[in-house]
């Protein structure tokens, strides 16, 4: 056990922040809410923040919630630096998840705290190890009479057979110090035994895994726990998976608080969780997994432990985390907050409840409403990936409900996931009809089982059969029961006032009972509006009404009290961008954030609505006001109906506030339309100007008046209408739906047998809009960000992709500003993206991007000294590729590296503040002496069955940034923060397809002459060894000779593959294997030339003495420093 | 499910749908923050002559079962809640919130506002109210106006016992002879001091001292209970001669009468602490302890002054007295619950503390 004496009581002065980096599966915008908060309490506390961290896309790295802000690199080098610079007393390593924990016990083992004398703030440095550290995890349970699993920590597999034998199958794998359970598994036979501890060793740093008992159907309970450095402990909400054990609590569906718990067994649980926080000597927030017999007897041989129904402590997390995000925005109990100002000495009862303002952290939330939370998974893009659920999570995000009932909860939470109009009506294709049994029914645990419990239920399976299948709760199997048996009055009876509520009450869309109704959606709401059967808003206050509340946020319920009367005076609503998810991520949180600041420092009442709980948008004190609530047209034209006084009996209705749709990504920009139709005002850009944007035929006719170039193409409906635009342009042609988000089921095809399967396949894609297809132009990819005020178009900058066009946008390296571009194309791209900008009748924000096709067709340049400004390529063309009238994921990095705060610039656009009046002028804004280089990271170590190759369609789920005073260090930072650098020394595997060979043979040499040692497969081999270059020969053909290119990449034999794609059919999927080994043994895998050419010539300014770690303010004003 | 309504003292009405048993309920009307526990609630006598209003909308989620009662039947005079549970799940449930409820004659009402209700209990202090079905709002309100109010009645001698009794002992022979005093007890006192080596002699609330004290206890309990304390001068007396003669223990309304036996005076609190989160702070040690509550009077910190009392404990939310100590006598007070049941167990040391008090008087 920890002997924890107080830590010194005195009071830092300045405190580092570590924040979480890039978003990744596991590691998403909670930490940029947690390390927020904990700026924002530092302020408070009157402590100096020095905040790192290597995205830019988080609100915590903005000016004014740090004092002192790095993005640079999350590494010991590059963090030790900061330290130097900056000696804090002390060191908050709680804030950044696992790699805030992780870097901060790296730089703890290296020595940096003892040499500058850095205090570990908050959790111990031994808790985090006893945490990680199943072996001492287990003693400290067992000192404090705490039960846990059986179970044995392995470094080999041949032990891990001895311990099965053991304590018997089936067994759970959890590999030592990883993220989001990455590398764990459920194993039912000896064979999936091995399998997946060979992979859990790999994935461990310290080369360890946990194999433990697996609790098959037991309960999954969590606690929220925070304690103070005088010991007071407190729990903030308990919540309960409706999934049983063996899923990733990131991929389960949760209620808050527990629904099927006694009395009894919840403060049971409670107890053990504070002597868990006590026995760890935590001063903050901690979360404690715990695992409860559903009945005793499924427990036989559990060691007993006091109170009626068996339980296990599960696991720990001695900081803040996802699901204490999400118990903060369940409860209105501000964790991280409150943790960060425990860290700095302060005691519960001396930090006051923000929400109530007048009692304080010292207390326990009460809750008056059931929330339900629900994973978003990438499964919409990844079709083809392994949809099972297990330990290793694979949701990119997720959406949070609040209901007085929990099948409102839930149905409320199934409409925020923005999947299409899903709703729980939806059944997922291929089940078996009526008469079949709960076996014939996939009930085990995967992204789409709430919608085959449904079917299931619906087609009369017997609830029983059904629980045991699955292992969850007949109380929710009960609930899912209702919502059915609802749907069945919906589709029998005539629709009465009285059911219409009823249904209401359910969380029942008025789309839902539309169709089962046999009404159209807006005739269910005229009903409503006739039957005065509205929505009204409840307050999310922490103590179910017992105070009166300061500071509360609403969610909607069909029940008598409404407490959301409209604002009074100049108001305007902020729609966000809902779950995170691949193409949506949390730059569009950061957007919205940005613009209800704006809204306030206008003089408005900003209003937010969305659904996300881990954002910073959904933060109470973020906004005036609140709503958590679907982002659909119903839950939105509610929230404006309510605003404008319409929820009032009696009241006559003012005028619905306006609307800002630019800042929540495709989620908001969707609504524009039918919130148009519905005579609701929108801020900024029209509708109209909207549609003229997207619509591609529209666009193109209005491009085309304007005689800017672009790609050849047209909107496509069938087969046919698509093989004759492609015979019309030529081959290849990118082919895409129109409305979609994140190059979504973007490809490009190179023949017609490749379009016509497209075609097949994307048919119910375009769900009613049409498939755009395009002549692919090869060439160089540029990007503009660009505010419109009807008069005047501002560019902050330019940015160009170091990825030839074919990669998606938000996959590429993107450069600011410019490597290559000459005057002409600059002239060319301002000109275009103003006269664009105008012609669209744009309010606010606009994208656009650009292919530059030249005589030297782009391509890796030959030297370092090809990458100076202003050389443009001879007798280039540009053309605008798609022109998004909204804000795009650059737009925290480009005004983050201009210093133009564009959120702001454009919120003050749409209330009609001129640029002029800004004092902003049109065109290009002065080109920063920085350079900044936007690098994604992507999470296929997670997504099993997904292949990694870029492509037109986005698979990355972060970015970083690396900035400096030159291209060669900012690049190398980015490669170094995205995980992308190679080692300095080393073997690279090589598959290069042969229309890039002659490519890549400079590149092949550079890496020789590096002292790299070459593998390569079999035609590519015989390239370098024409070049007179060492090479080893490793077959692609896997059933053929040892070993071959999956061995050595899982061997450990390479460090890096280079792998491009042979265009369409076969060779994908030889490449499939390569590219799948190297993403889960973690090791840079690069699919573009382009790509590899950068990173190659970085290895040369890999010396952390070739760049600098300086606050970005310094990158923005000074000059370099003199060497 | 027949509509009901559930009309307050101040006209208001609140619509709902019956459950449990077909019958009218007057009382007062309290609303409880509590998550979990329903079943503790129901059947604790501190609700004596109150309606229940649960703040957590789901209710009867995991059923009713026979362990998790504290007294042997159903207290409260009536239940509203936003939900009720009609399938519940739980390994030990042997039947629904509403089927007990319909069991002993007690009516509820679902699908009421309840935050709505408790907004208004909240503002406008706690009232009396009324359940009904069968009769019109207004003819209900003329009912309910023409009932006593729930502060002149002593619920205390409803709810004790008529014959002392002895709580099964716990096993072993180095018991501790402890007298408790039943104003209203919650059964998980008697087991929580069982389980600490206690003999537990539960008498009568209207017993007079010299007979507690012919049992020859080494410590006295106070236990909770309903109503005004102020109406139950037999209980004060009594209280009056056992503290200055024994190491005592009052909880809840046990604490109240302490306060008033030595001098103090107690007042109504406009709502009430009922839940399970209530902060107290230990003055002694400067702690903060999460609390069970569920009390609408309170002990005037002012009145105590030269009573030889003194506050040891405060609500850190409202600032009224938790908890009392005597400048020289061996007795300590609470107005939270270290039994829990429904709630935190972070208490139950006190029962510990207190039999520590009770062995140091020995010598």
């Amino acid at each position: 056990m920890i002997e924890h004496k107080r830590a010194s009581a005195s009071k830092p002065s300045k405190v580092l922040i570590i924040g979480s980096g890039p978003i990744i599966i596991g590691q998403a915008a909670e930490f940029d809410y947690a390390g927020t908060q904990a700026c924002k309490a530092m302020r408070e506390e009157g402590v100096t923040s020095v905040l790192v961290n290597s995205n830019p896309a988080t609100i915590m790295t903005d000016a004014h919630i740090a004092d002192i802000v790095y993005i640079e690199p999350l590494t010991v080098e590059s963090v030790a630096r900061v330290i130097e610079r900056e000696r804090p007393q002390g060191l908050l390593p709680t804030l950044g998840g696992q790699t805030g924990l992780n870097l901060a016990v790296e730089l703890a083992d290296a020595g940096v705290l003892d040499r500058y004398g850095v205090r570990l703030l908050g959790t111990p440095l031994a808790t985090i190890r006893m945490a990680e550290d199943r072996e001492l995890f287990r003693q400290m349970l067992a000192d404090i009479g705490e039960p846990c699993p059986p179970s044995a920590t392995v470094t080999t597999v041949a032990e891990a057979r001895r311990v099965a034998e053991r304590i018997g199958l089936p067994l759970i794998v959890r590999p030592s110090y990883t993220l989001g359970g990455t590398g764990s598994g459920v194993v039912h036979t000896a064979g999936e035994l091995e399998q997946v501890v060979a992979v859990g060793l790999a994935a461990s740093p310290i080369h360890q895994a946990l194999i433990e008992k697996y609790l098959y159907h037991w309960k999954e309970i969590e606690y929220e726990v925070m304690r103070d450095g005088a010991d007071n402990c407190i729990t903030v909400c308990n919540m309960e998976n409706l999934d049983p054990m063996g899923i990733h609590t990131g991929d389960s569906i949760v209620v808050a608080p527990s629904q099927t718990l006694s009395d009894k067994e919840y403060q049971m649980l409670r107890t053990a969780s504070l002597k868990i926080i006590r026995a760890l000597g935590i001063e903050g927030g901690c979360n404690i997994q715990l695992a409860l017999a559903p009945h005793p007897e499924i427990a036989q041989g559990a060691p007993a432990a006091p109170g009626p129904t068996p339980y296990y402590v599960i696991e720990v997390n001695p900081r803040v985390s996802r699901s204490s995000a999400l118990a903060s925005k369940a409860t209105g109990y501000p964790i991280a907050r409150v943790a960060a100002k425990i860290a700095v000495g302060k005691r519960l009862d001396e930090i006051p409840n923000a929400v109530t303002g007048r009692t304080t952290a010292a207390f326990e939330p009460a809750l008056d409403y059931c929330v339900v939370k629900i994973p978003r998974w990438p499964f919409d893009k990844f079709a083809f990936g392994d949809r099972g659920l297990g330990t290793q999570m694979k949701a990119t995000g997720e959406v949070m409900a609040i209901d007085r009932s929990f099948e409102a909860a839930l149905q409320k939470a199934v409409r925020s996931l923005e999947m299409g109009s899903r709703s729980l009506l939806w059944e997922p294709p291929g089940l078996p009809g009526n008469g079949a049994p709960a076996s014939a029914y996939p009930l085990g645990p995967h992204d789409l089982r709430l919608w085959t419990l449904m079917a299931a239920l619906r087609r009369g399976v017997p609830l029983a059969d059904i629980g045991r299948a699955s292992g969850i709760d007949p109380w929710f199997l009960q609930k899912l029961q209702s919502i059915v048996e609802m749907e069945k009055a919906l589709l029998s009876l005539p629709l009465s006032p009285d059911l219409l509520r009823a249904a209401k009450r359910m969380g029942f869309s008025d789309e839902q009972i539309g169709v089962l109704g046999d009404r159209l959606p807006e005739q269910v709401r005229e009903s409503r509006r006739q039957w005065r059967i509205l929505p009204i808003y409840k307050m999310v206050d922490t103590c179910a009404a017992e105070f009166d509340a300061a500071t509360p946020y609403f969610y909607s319920t069909y029940e008598q009290e409404n407490e959301a009367l409209p604002l009074p005076g100049a108001k305007a609503l902020v729609i966000g961008s809902g779950p995170i998810r691949i193409g949506q991520g949390i730059e569009f949180d950061y957007c919205s954030v940005h613009s209800a600041w704006a809204l306030q420092e206008a003089g408005y009442k900003s209003i937010m609505a969305n659904s996300n709980p881990e954002t910073v948008s959904t933060d109470f004190d973020t906004s005036d006001r609140l709503y958590f609530e679907p982002l659909d047209e119903e839950s939105v034209r509610d929230i404006l109906d309510n605003e404008g006084g319409l929820g009032e009996a009696g009241q006559a209705p003012s005028a619905a506030p306006g609307s800002i749709v630019q800042f929540g990504g495709q989620t908001a920009i969707n609504l524009a339309a039918p919130l148009a139709r519905a005579g609701l005002p929108i801020l900024g850009s029209s509708a109209e100007a909207i549609d003229l944007a997207e619509d591609r035929g529209r666009f193109e006719e209005l491009v085309g008046r304007l005689g800017i170039p672009q790609p050849p193409g047209g909107a496509v409906r069938s087969v046919e209408e698509a093989l004759q635009v492609a015979q019309l342009i030529g081959y290849p042609v990118l082919v895409r739906p129109s409305y979609v988000l994140g190059g979504r089921a973007m490809e490009i095809c190179y023949n017609a047998t490749e379009l016509i399967r497209y075609m097949t396949l994307a048919a119910d894609l375009g769900r009613g809009h049409p498939i755009l297809v395009d002549k692919f132009l090869q060439g160089k990819e540029v990007e503009v960000d660009a505010v419109c005020d009807g008069a005047d178009v501002l560019i902050p900058g330019i940015m160009e992709h170091i990825e030839r066009a074919g990669v998606h946008s938000g996959d590429s390296l993107a450069v600011y500003p410019g490597l290559r571009l000459s005057d002409k194309e600059v002239d060319t791209i301002i000109d275009y993206t103003t006269r664009i900008g105008l012609a669209l009748k744009v309010r606010g924000l606009l994208n656009a991007q650009f292919v530059i096709t030249s005589d030297d067709k782009g391509g890796p340049p030959r030297s370092w000294d090809e990458l100076t400004f202003g050389k443009g390529g001879t007798n280039s063309v540009v053309y605008v590729l798609e022109v998004n009238p909204r804000a795009s994921r650059t737009v925290p990095f480009i005004s983050k590296v201009t210093g133009v705060p564009l959120m702001k610039v454009a919120t003050k656009v749409m209330l009609g503040q001129s640029l002029q009046a800004q004092g902003y002028r049109s065109g290009l804004w002065e080109r920063q002496r920085l350079v900044a280089v936007k690098a994604p990271v992507f999470s296929m170590s997670k997504l099993t069955g997904v292949d990694t190759f870029l492509g037109p369609e986005m698979k990355s789920t972060g970015e970083v940034m690396g900035v400096d005073y030159t291209f060669a260090p900012a690049l190398t930072k980015a490669l170094i923060a995205a995980g992308l650098m190679l080692p300095p020394q080393g073997s690279v595997l090589l598959s290069i397809a042969d229309r890039d060979k002659p490519e890549a043979m400079p590149l092949l040499r550079q890496l020789h002459s590096l002292g790299y040692t070459l593998y390569a497969t079999e035609g590519t081999a015989a390239m370098i060894q024409s070049l007179g270059l060492p090479v080893t020969l490793i077959t692609k053909k896997l059933g053929e000779g040892h070993p071959n290119v999956v061995d050595v990449i899982n061997d450990g034999i390479v460090q890096g593959v280079i792998n491009t794609l042979t265009e369409g059919g076969a060779p994908l999927r030889d490449g499939f294997a390569i590219r799948r080994a190297a993403a889960e043994k973690r090791i840079p895998c690069i699919t573009s030339l382009d790509t590899a050419w950068v990173i190659v010539h970085s290895l040369a300014s890999r010396d952390p003495a070739a760049y600098s770690i300086l606050p970005l303010p310094a990158y923005l004003e000074g000059a370099p420093p003199q060497p | 499910m027949p509509k009901g309504i559930l009309v307050l003292e101040d006209g208001a009405v609140f619509e709902g749908q019956t459950f449990g048993a077909a019958a009218r309920a007057t009382g007062e009307v309290v609303f409880n923050t509590a998550m979990t526990g329903y079943q503790e609630m129901l059947t604790d006598p501190s609700y004596a002559g109150q309606i229940l209003v649960p703040t957590y909308p789901l209710q009867g989620n995991y059923g009713v079962n026979p362990q998790d009662g504290e007294s042997r039947r159903i207290q409260v005079r009536g239940f509203v809640a936003r939900e009720e549970c009609l399938r519940p799940s739980h390994w030990q449930s042997t039947g629904t919130l509403g089927g007990f409820l319909a069991s002993q004659g007690i009516p509820g009402l679902a699908g009421v506002d309840t935050r709505a209700l408790t907004r208004r209990l909240r503002t406008r202090g706690v009232m009396m109210g009324t359940l009904t079905s069968d009769e019109s709002a207004e003819a209900a309100l003329a009912r309910l106006r023409a009932l006593p109010a729930y502060g002149s009645a002593d619920y205390v001698r409803e709810v004790s016992i008529s014959e002392p009794y002895r709580w099964p002992a716990p096993p072993g022979n180095s018991a501790r002879r402890i007298a408790l005093l039943d104003c209203g007890v919650k059964h998980n006192i008697m087991r929580i001091l069982s389980g600490l080596g206690c003999v537990v002699t539960v008498v009568p609330a209207a017993t007079p001292a010299a007979e507690v004290l012919s049992l020859e206890p080494e410590g006295i309990v106070l236990s909770p209970g309903p109503g005004d304390p102020a109406l139950l001068g037999y209980a004060v007396a009594t209280v009056r001669e056992l503290a200055q003669r024994k190491p005592t223990f009052g909880i809840c309304l046990g604490h109240q009468l302490l306060g008033l036996a030595f001098g103090g005076r107690t007042f109504k609190l406009p709502f009430g602490h009922r839940g399970g989160n209530h902060p107290v702070r230990d003055l002694a040690t400067g702690r903060v302890h999460i609390t069970a509550q569920n009390h609408g009077y309170a002990v005037d910190a002012e009145s105590l002054a030269g009573t030889g009392l003194e506050v040891s404990q405060v609500n850190l939310n409202d600032g009224t007295v938790e908890g009392l100590r005597h400048r020289d006598l061996p007795l300590m007070s609470i107005q939270y619950h270290s039994e829990a049941s429904p709630g935190p167990l972070d208490n139950v040391y006190l029962f510990q503390q207190f039999l520590d008090m009770v062995r140091n008087s020995d010598v």
